[in-house]
């Protein structure tokens, strides 16, 4: 090969945000999952797999800390199979990997696409991490994040970028409210006076398709994207 | 030559997936073999006269441009682990993503055309070093300087070593980067009249067994 003769550019794929391909095909719409450790980022990536791949070409990227954890409690939950499940390995910093450098995030979405597409939706999930952890747009379309009711009422009144700016916050876990003195009306009102119109879906999976409204939010993302 | 492009491809923050590598620093914390700043230092000199010194010249080769197809080959034949090759690979394909973000080039669309999974690491970077307008000494210590920052930082993350320790290592190495990234570029040289067999092939046998026993660790911060 003489690099020096080389034929001029070919087209995309230095760059991960395009919405076509290299082969022109539209790829697959990316959602990132974020927020604090615990929260039940996996729980709702999960629950999502189970309501959506009937009706969608599902894949799922995770993004654990020092283990193959949460890879591996979806295999186990058999929620999709397990060709349709990538781990990626941030080297102690979860953030980098979604926000700073996602060459290795970006990797696992298109070797997906290569390998079990075509795809029409690919759950990114992050690492647990801190409250100012956010997805690059130029790994992910839209971005959720989970918070839980046990982590303190008071996440939503502090904000930060998670908080404030994903398309989707996530207050997880109602449930447990009664048992851990969390007033959920507050966390409410103060995730509406943080986010202004972006949405807020107060969500316990412990009840029937207590999924529903981040799975319909997440459908009309799709249908959006394909349209 | 443009200094500052060399400033841009150096940065410890270009987005090339460096960050989730420890050039084999985590094995070595985890055997007991880095403890501190004295054995850090130890284990740096050590990755940099033999690891350093072979991507170095690999990468200078390809920043001279000689065929990245042949100094690829010649990358997997100094490379026994599997692990590390992989890994490698992994790495330069990400490192072409970057580069032809920020450098588009005729040379990157080949390379990527040629290994659309990915060269090994140096070839590339070599072959980045020329998209960036830099010479084969930009490239040596480039991947000089990867071969001991890497484990330095990583220590830092591992030990909780303080991490003005952790850049005096790095610091007193500089001489000794030097006089690696020099013997690179002559070893290229050599390789651009002679064939890449010239190149420099020093191996530590103990960074490859212990890259393949730590890509079997179920709980690790980093990928090598």
């Amino acid at each position: 090969m003489h690099l020096d003769h080389a034929s001029p550019h070919d087209g995309p794929g230095a760059v991960g945000a395009d919405a076509l391909r290299p082969d022109g095909v539209r790829r697959a719409l990316r959602i990132g999952l974020g927020g604090p450790v615990g929260s039940g980022k996996t729980a709702t990536v999960a629950a999502l797999c189970r309501a959506l791949r009937d009706e969608a070409s599902l894949a799922v990227v995770t993004n654990d800390i020092y283990t193959r954890e949460d890879a591996e409690f979806l295999l186990r939950a058999a929620v999709l199979p397990p060709e349709r499940i990538a781990a990626v390995e941030t080297g102690a910093c979860p953030h980098t990997a979604i926000r700073d450098d996602i060459s290795a995030n970006l990797e696992a979405v298109e070797d997906l696409e290569d390998e079990v597409g075509p795809l029409d939706l690919i759950l990114v999930e992050s690492g647990g991490d801190n409250l100012t952890a956010t997805f690059s747009r130029g790994l992910v379309d839209a971005q959720i994040f989970v918070i839980d009711v046990a982590g303190g009422d008071d996440i939503p009144r502090k904000g930060g970028p998670g908080v404030t700016t994903a398309d989707l916050l996530v207050v997880n876990k109602t449930d447990l409210a009664p048992y851990v003195g969390s007033d959920l009306t507050r966390m409410a009102a103060d995730a509406r006076a943080q986010r202004g119109r972006l949405p807020v879906v107060l969500q316990s999976l412990r009840e029937e398709d207590g999924i529903r409204d981040v799975a319909d939010w997440v459908r009309s993302r799709l249908a959006a994207w394909t349209a | 030559m443009s200094r500052a492009a060399l400033l841009v491809l150096a940065d410890g923050r270009f987005p090339a997936g460096g960050h989730a590598h420890s050039g084999g620093a985590e094995a070595a914390v985890g055997a007991g073999r880095v403890t501190g700043a004295a054995s850090l230092e130890d284990f740096c000199r050590g990755r940099l006269h033999t690891a350093g010194l072979v991507s170095a010249s690999l990468a200078a080769a390809a920043a001279l441009g000689t065929d990245p197809v042949e100094l690829d080959a010649a990358a997997d034949a100094r490379t026994p682990s599997p692990a590390l090759r992989t890994a490698a690979r992994r790495l330069g394909r990400q490192l072409t993503r970057a580069a032809r973000a920020a450098w588009p080039s005729a040379e990157l669309d080949a390379l990527r055309r040629a290994f659309p999974k990915g060269a090994h690491q140096p070839v590339v970077l070599g072959v980045t070093a020329r998209a960036a307008g830099l010479g084969p000494a930009d490239a040596a210590y480039c991947a000089v300087y990867e071969s001991v920052s890497g484990p330095a930082t990583a220590t830092v993350r591992l030990l909780g070593l303080d991490p003005f320790e952790a850049t005096g290592v790095l610091a007193r190495l500089a001489p000794e980067m030097d006089e690696v990234a020099g013997a690179a570029v002559c070893a290229a040289e050599r390789a651009a009249g002679e064939g890449t067999d010239v190149l420099p092939a020093d191996s530590a046998p103990l960074l490859e067994i212990s890259a393949q026993a730590h890509a079997g660790w179920h709980m690790r911060l980093f990928a090598t």
